[in-house]
């Protein structure tokens, strides 16, 4: 177990020192790959462990974005409160907002978690003197340790490590276990003791601290923060990044998030229509390899890990 | 501080109220339409507003090939409403039916790939530019309404609104194919199990759902500007009303659109920053308090 863990582990950070090698224009597909990748894996904490289908998780994305390029741009705060105020932030908002949303079930909880998430991207939207309104906020300083696309890879790539690793240690934890017992059954969980609503809600804020984290490390790549970030398209999005690459397996929103982006750049190096492309795509995955594409590539039960969040 | 002065002038309040309805028959319309599939089918239809952008460019198209005859704007209605209708029919038959047993989430991301598709091919036929309609002579007008002119054309529209939940009241009341619209929203399997031609009824009610959008479509044309993006406009605020008023319930729909109309037509008067938020407020107010819709029922669907 423990050399398995090592070997993953080198495995691991030798995959991400490779694009350091790229020239710049994939070095930067990388980054962007990297951040919604961590974005996505968020989302599936809700998502594949929990059973809740978000559809406004753009909401805790945008909030980290706006709270880090804010502090930066418009107070005196170090880089690093600035950048650790992003997942506090998104994690307070993601707690009130979950609150309300884990007592409903089902179409009604993704309402919900909709309505939410489009009251943030109207204020980000409409409160031009503090959030620049439809212009964005542009211009948001970064330290100039973290200025060239190298610097910028590193520090993204090892937050995520990070980040990832922590997770992924809960998630393996018997918090991870709980949250896959209250999807397969809250009834039931809930005879055997468990609080089901807290362990949702705790799930749903630390969902909302990983999508926080990601905004604000976006905002930074960007240079700024848009109302964009917000809209229930991006939540769309990362949905479709999750179920792509397949939310039973712990990585496979990452690389879900990996393919829709290189997929993107590619097809709009051709042609305006990539939505077209996205769609057909879309369609393909639900009639020929439903389960996304790790399913497809670790076999129908889902060979690899967490075992437990394969579907029933 | 809200600018109070238009309560001075009841000629403004009336036009804005009307404006309000105009935008509430709209919505009703489109609203109805997803309500019902939801209701009987139990897919939500991310691609109801693709339908109603479809239905306006359909009309706008048919409206330009019949330049001159007065009948021109009725009968483009009425052939491009059918014709989104029949797209509704493929829609059904070729996409969803595959994926009825299959999770909620993958019926959604099958309508939403249907909303990218759509919107793109509508891009390759139309172009990007904006385009409008024009109204039919008979209605081109405007009438005096306190003292200010409000367009013939949004009378029409506010009268088509209430005959429209009429005919379909009457239809799901009164006729054979309303009872077994509603046995299947109750039960389905039963509905099958007693003989009923499921298939075709599900075919059924998404053509009618699709004819609802694409009227809506073609009745907006002459008002609104045509665009594409028009669909991913419409279907939030069609999911809001369908929420606020209850999934499944056709007077639930009416009522939703109506206050969302009023709050819409009234909140940019007085905060124009900030209107755009109440509509989403109140969506979350109404699904914390009464999850199931104003006029809807507190039922899960198994």
């Amino acid at each position: 177990m423990e050399r398995r863990l090592v070997v993953r582990a080198v495995a691991g950070v030798a995959l991400l020192a490779v694009p350091l090698v790229l020239p710049q224009f994939y070095l930067l597909l990388s980054v962007e790959i990297l951040i919604m990748g961590l974005f996505a894996i968020g989302f599936n904490v809700l998502m594949g462990y929990a059973g809740m289908v978000s559809f406004g998780h753009a909401a805790f994305f945008g909030v980290g974005a706006y709270t880090c390029g804010l502090l930066l741009k418009k107070t005196e705060a170090p880089f690093v409160v600035a950048f650790l105020a992003a997942p506090v932030v998104a994690v307070v908002v993601a707690a009130v907002i979950g609150y309300f949303c884990v007592r409903l079930t089902r179409i009604y909880f993704s309402m919900l978690t909709l309505a939410f998430s489009q009251i943030v991207w109207a204020t980000a939207h409409k409160w031009y003197s503090l959030t620049g309104g439809d212009n964005g906020l542009v211009g948001v300083p970064i330290p100039a340790w973290l200025i060239g696309p190298r610097a910028f890879y590193g520090f993204v790539a090892g937050v995520s490590l990070i980040v990832v690793a922590v997770l992924w240690r809960i998630m393996e934890a018997p918090f991870g276990r709980t949250l896959l017992a209250i999807r397969e059954n809250a009834e039931r969980a809930e005879f055997v003791g468990i609080n089901v609503k807290r362990t949702q809600l705790t799930a749903f804020a630390l969902s909302g601290a990983v999508s926080g984290l990601a905004g604000g490390m976006f905002a930074l790549f960007t240079r700024g923060a848009f109302p964009e970030y917000a809209f229930w398209t991006k939540s769309a999005e990362v949905l479709i990044m999750t179920l792509l690459g397949g939310p039973h397996v712990f990585l496979g929103p990452a690389l879900g998030a990996g393919i829709l982006i290189v997929l993107n750049s590619v097809v709009t190096s051709y042609t305006e229509y990539w939505p077209i492309v996205l769609g057909i795509i879309l369609l393909a995955l639900i009639y020929v390899f439903p389960g996304g594409m790790t399913r497809m590539f670790l076999g129908w039960r889902g060979a690899g890990r967490p075992a437990g969040a394969t579907r029933a | 501080m809200p600018d109070l002065s238009a309560f001075a002038d009841p000629g403004f309040l009336a036009v804005q109220c009307l404006n309000g309805l105009t935008q509430a028959m709209f919505l009703f319309l489109i609203a109805s339409g997803l309500s019902l599939i939801f209701g009987v089918l139990g897919v939500l239809n991310f691609a109801h507003g693709s339908l109603y952008m479809l239905g306006a460019y359909l009309s706008y198209t048919i409206a330009s090939w019949f330049v001159g005859p007065p009948a021109t704007f009725w009968v483009a209605l009425v052939l491009g409403s059918i014709g989104v209708a029949l797209v509704g029919g493929i829609i059904e038959s070729v996409f969803l039916r595959p994926v009825y047993r299959r999770e909620e989430l993958e019926q959604l991301l099958v309508t939403y790939a249907l909303v990218l598709i759509i919107s793109d091919l509508v891009k390759l036929a139309w172009g990007a530019e904006n385009r409008s309609g024009s109204r039919p002579a008979l209605l081109a007008g405007s009438v005096d309404i306190a003292g200010r002119d409000f367009p013939t054309y949004n009378l029409f529209v506010l009268a088509v609104g209430p005959l429209v939940a009429l005919a379909l009241w009457l239809l799901l009341r009164r006729t054979q194919f309303g009872r077994l619209v509603r046995a299947a929203a109750n039960d389905r399997e039963m509905v099958g199990v007693v003989g009923v031609n499921v298939k075709g009824l599900f075919t059924g009610v998404f053509m009618l759902g699709a004819w609802l959008g694409g009227l809506g479509g073609g009745l907006a044309a002459p008002i609104g500007a045509i665009f594409p993006g028009m669909d991913v406009e419409i279907i939030v605020e069609s999911f809001i009303v369908v929420v606020v008023g209850g999934m499944g319930s056709l007077g639930g729909t009416l009522l939703g659109a109506l206050i969302i109309g009023q709050l819409n037509a009234f909140g940019i008067l007085f905060f124009p920053r900030f209107a755009i938020v109440f509509v989403y407020v109140l969506m979350a107010v109404v699904l914390v308090i009464r999850p199931w819709g104003l006029l809807g029922r507190p039922v899960t669907r198994g």
